[in-house]
């Protein structure tokens, strides 16, 4: 039984994007164990994405969260499941087919000096949107390419630089603007400010905040640093080998977190303490995430679980409400995190005014 | 273990704002030209290219100017009693050849085939390279399998054998020439070419142009072929000279430009036998295919330092 | 005697553009069995400070002392530097994929480390590599120790780079953003990793970092650099909680903390500084909100600050204004 954090009908109007059971294999190189040959690097999700709102999604390297956010802009074709866009069934679709909805989703890249071409001038770079759609030409394109400069805070007269020219934070305006070009509805930004500093990555933060209001976008919100997925994202997705464990609204993610990796994850996070409280205890998690081309049965998180017990080896726990959670509060354990238990750490103190 | 290098921490690419004064906009191209322009030895070797491509253009003029027809034997005035060469003189500046004909008035026509069968054939070959290692690279897949396997096979034909045996069923010509060595040449352009492109097609910016709609074609020409300029202009500089020594080789050994139109290779040949008694004949045709060359070759030097400077930038992040 | 002082240390480079000056009078020390955290955001010079002073810095024009234990390592000749540097100072990188040999075994080159300063068997040395790699927590270490850096995970390289420099105890270990490329739970890790290595050997650490809630989980000591000078230097509760310089205020600031709602943050307007053209009087003038007359002219020196001896400024303000804007700025809605 689905809650209404994954698929309800009173809230089809307000989604986006609705995924379902997306799965995303790849073939595996390199040195692998008998017998397997394929990467899951999505391995089933299923996840509705609601109008206007920002989903942050976090996860340790090979979660697969870029994977899926790509999958979701079909910038790579679909093992198996489907993605509906603002109603259309886009998962099959040719990049023929495709293009018209290319308008509407876009991306912003993490490298800021390597998402833009370093022979073209940012002009150009801009513009492209516009050149490849058929939109405008000329002093009109110009104009157009000139205005988004200026929405994004560079100033319009730089129109005939070249990338190397700028910053890397003016980089990322750069392509902020491009990714605003055509007016899009949804923008996946994968990690947009870990490369930057964090004076600049406050000022990249405001910019998508404002823009969001003012254009009324949804974004996909992917980063490594939960503070400031935390403070940008309406509701937080945290991925472990290719599935969800765990979608809840924000701060009700972090106020009752229910999966251990969760936990772990939150706890994990340097913060600077208050003035005497000398240094909390985290919970340290034992080796490393297991490679995704072997995942252990059951829970995949089971080997590393400090609450594991022996159904978790061999039944998958399904995404669903825990406890007396609110119904929007999703998690897929067994034994998931009772309010007050101590694991090791002592993130709710921390966290409390 | 070795010791680790330094490294430079990041340091900002550039200023935030430009000091007062500086130029804008400066691309790539314009910065590797002004590089070129403070660079002596290339300077030097663009005016001997200019001078040597300005005499096989006036070729005809010089030959007016001279009095002497390229083809005609001065049999009376060109030749010793004995009937051999005359030396450097007034009437002949650079002497006459074993038919008495005017030496100068023919290297200047020669610089005419050679220039023309090097920058021809240089072009095709730089042109079909580009277009195929593009696609091998971009596509991947069967069609790189293909076609890499090709390029090979291309590199592997013994040069010679095929010249000849080409030449024996068509007869020689410049045109035929200039066809060898474009075949034998645009198989290595194709192999730098589809590396480039494999390790660009991997960069963020494309994966960009991919999300914003860009069909392959226009990713291939907007986004690709701007960032494989700069090596093939390298390669191109550097594949004249030696497009040149293969023409004046294969004329060398008459499978090029035939007589009596001259080249400088079949001036060579034809000046072996009488080395000992005409060394202008000899050692002209020779200094003007070894300085064409020279400058050429120190150009296409000048022009890769000119792109790549070393130990300038250190500067990452 | 610190083990470490640094005084008036600075470097500058010729470029093409103009002469780059990285690092312009820095002084600073590292006491035995302490933790000195150096933040800083890019173009800092933190880096570049840290590398000079173990001697790493070629092509520049360097000036200053760097005293470890009483001799200066900026003044000593090769190969004297070359001993310290491997057996008494060690130092890992950001990235171990670069500073790791791609070609060489992960055990061959733990050994080649040893037996460079250390006159023992192969043997031996691989006895000791093994139970290093056990001590940094990799699992198998005795399969794991003939493997190439490729075969690791990011988090399992960057333990095998602490390895390698732990392998002939050094008294102090240089760390320049060790764990910036690592996923959060693996960097806190590696942080509890370092702490308790450090606690077992005893050694110094210099750790450099852009980010300030690492730094606080580890240093004992902090110093803040902006375009190549300190801006302020103190113990870590002076740094986080009774903070002086503007600088310092607009980095923490600039975090997306815990306790402050979502609205928006609170950036430092504009850009870092050129390095070749660096603005007369403060570097941080043009951006800091405090700026007087005063700052635009004249450098101002670091100075102490909040009656705390250990705590140092390098600002105009006055000296015992500290922490207010700070605690004020963390409580506002």
């Amino acid at each position: 039984m689905a809650s209404s954090a994954l698929r309800s009908e009173e809230y089809d109007a307000d989604v986006l994007v609705r995924v379902e059971n997306v799965v995303k294999r790849f073939r595996a190189s390199g040195r692998r164990p008998r017998g397997r040959d394929e990467v899951r690097a999505v391995d089933g999700v299923n996840l509705d994405i609601r109008r206007g709102e920002t989903l942050g999604l976090v996860g340790d390297t090979g979660c697969g969260k870029s994977t899926l956010a790509r999958c979701i802009t079909r910038l790579y074709d679909l093992t198996s499941g489907r993605v509906v866009f603002d109603g259309h069934d886009i998962s099959k679709l040719s990049r023929r087919r495709l293009r018209p909805y290319r308008l509407q989703m876009q991306m912003i890249f993490q490298d800021p000096y390597g998402s833009l071409n370093p022979r073209r001038r940012v002009g150009s770079i801009i513009g492209d949107p516009f050149a490849i759609h058929g939109i405008a030409a000329g002093a009109e394109r110009k104009r157009r390419v000139q205005q988004l400069m200026e929405l994004v805070g560079l100033n319009p007269e730089h129109y005939n630089r070249f990338p190397a020219e700028f910053s890397g934070g003016q980089r990322q305006r750069i392509g902020v603007a491009r990714a605003l070009a055509l007016n899009p509805k949804l923008i996946v930004c994968d990690e947009p400010v870990s490369a930057l500093d964090v004076s600049i990555q406050a000022q990249i933060i405001n910019l998508l905040h404002d823009l969001q209001d003012e254009f009324r976008l949804t974004y996909i919100f992917i980063a490594h640093d939960l503070l400031v997925v935390r403070h940008i994202s309406d509701r937080i997705a945290v991925m472990y080998l290719g599935k969800i464990v765990e979608l809840a609204e924000t701060e009700e993610l972090f106020a009752r977190p229910r999966h251990p990796y969760t936990n772990a994850l939150l706890s994990a996070i340097p913060v600077i303490e208050e003035d005497g409280g000398g240094r909390r205890q985290r919970i340290l998690l034992q080796g490393d995430v297991p490679s995704p081309i072997d995942p252990p049965g059951g829970c995949s998180f089971h080997p590393r679980c400090p609450k594991a017990q022996h159904r978790c080896s061999g039944e998958e726990p399904p995404l669903e409400v825990k406890l007396s959670d609110r119904p929007d509060h999703v998690a897929a354990c067994h034994f998931p995190v009772e309010p007050g238990e101590d694991l090791g750490f002592t993130w709710q103190r921390a966290t409390e005014p | 273990m070795s010791e680790v290098l330094a490294r430079l921490e990041e340091l900002p690419t550039s200023p935030a704002e430009p000091p007062p004064g500086a130029i804008e906009g400066r691309s790539p191209w314009q910065l590797a030209w002004a590089r070129l322009r403070r660079d002596r030895v290339a300077i030097a070797c663009a005016v001997v290219i200019v001078l040597i491509t300005s005499v096989a253009i006036l070729a005809p003029l010089i030959s007016l100017l001279l009095g002497h027809e390229r083809d005609t034997q001065y049999l009376e005035t060109g030749l010793t009693a004995e009937g051999l060469p005359r030396g450097p003189s007034a009437q002949f500046l650079f002497g006459t050849d074993d038919l008495g004909r005017d030496v100068l008035v023919r290297i200047a026509y020669g610089a005419q085939v050679s220039l023309l069968a090097g920058v021809v054939a240089s072009f095709v070959a730089v042109f079909v390279g580009v277009v195929v290692g593009l696609t091998a690279g971009y596509f991947g897949g069967a069609l790189d399998g293909f076609l890499a396997r090709f390029m090979d096979v291309v590199l592997s034909f013994p040069f010679l054998l095929f010249a000849i045996a080409l030449v024996s069923i068509v007869g020689p010509s410049l045109r035929v020439a200039i066809g060898i060595i474009a075949f034998f040449s645009w198989a290595a352009v194709g192999r730098i070419v589809r590396g480039q492109t494999l390790s660009i097609k991997e960069k963020e910016y494309i994966e960009a142009a991919r999300s914003l709609g860009a069909s392959d074609v226009r990713i291939m020409f907007v986004d690709i072929f701007p960032n494989l300029l700069a090596p093939v202009l390298v390669y191109l500089t550097l594949l004249i000279p030696a497009a040149i020594v293969f023409e004046a080789t294969l004329s060398f050994l008459g499978l090029g430009v035939v007589p009596p139109t001259p080249s400088w290779g079949n001036m060579l040949a034809d000046s072996l036998s009488f080395y000992r008694v005409a060394w202008w004949f000899v050692l002209l045709p020779g200094a003007a295919l070894l300085t064409t060359t020279l400058a050429f070759n120190l150009l296409g030097d000048s022009i890769r330092d000119a792109f790549d400077p070393r130990g300038e930038r250190l500067f990452r992040r | 005697m610190p083990l470490l002082e640094v005084r008036d240390l600075s470097v500058s480079f010729s470029t093409a553009d103009g002469v780059v000056q990285a690092v312009r009078g820095l002084s600073f020390g590292v006491e035995r069995g302490q933790t000195l955290g150096i933040v800083g955001e890019s173009g800092s010079g933190k880096s570049v400070a840290t590398q000079t002073i173990v001697g790493l810095t070629q092509g520049a024009r360097i000036s200053g002392h760097s005293y470890f234990e009483g001799r200066d390592l900026l003044h000593m000749d090769a190969e004297e530097l070359r001993q310290v540097r491997g057996a008494e100072i060690a130092l890992i990188f950001q990235d171990p994929l670069s500073s790791l040999h791609p070609l060489y075994r992960i055990g061959w080159q733990i050994v080649e480390a040893i037996r460079a300063h250390e006159a023992i068997s192969k043997g031996d040395a691989r006895r000791r590599g093994i139970e290093l790699l056990r001590r940094v927590g990799i699992p198998q270490p005795e399969r794991r120790v003939d493997d190439y850096p490729h075969q690791f995970s990011g988090g399992m390289r960057q333990r095998a780079m602490i390895a390698m420099a732990l392998a002939l105890n050094p008294k102090l270990l240089i760390a320049d953003e060790p764990t910036t490329a690592l996923d959060v739970t693996v960097q806190a890790q590696i942080i509890e990793l370092m702490k308790t290595l450090q606690a077992e050997y005893g050694m110094a650490i210099i750790l450099i970092t852009h980010d300030l809630g690492v730094a606080a989980g580890i240093a004992d000591e902090m110093l803040v650099m902006y375009a190549g000078r300190a801006m302020e230097r103190g113990d870590r509760d002076s740094i986080y909680h009774r903070l002086h310089h503007p600088y310092t205020e607009g980095l923490i600031q600039a975090l997306p903390s815990t306790s402050r709602a979502k609205d928006r943050l609170v950036p430092i307007p504009g850009l870092p500084p050129s390095l070749i053209h660096l603005p007369a009087g403060c570097p941080f003038h043009p951006r800091c909100r405090y700026v007087m007359d005063r700052c635009r002219n004249e450098t101002p020196p670091l100075q102490t600050v909040g009656g705390v001896s250990g705590h140092v400024s390098a600002c105009w303000l006055p000296s015992d204004r500290v922490g207010v804007d700070a605690e004020v700025a963390k409580a506002a809605p």
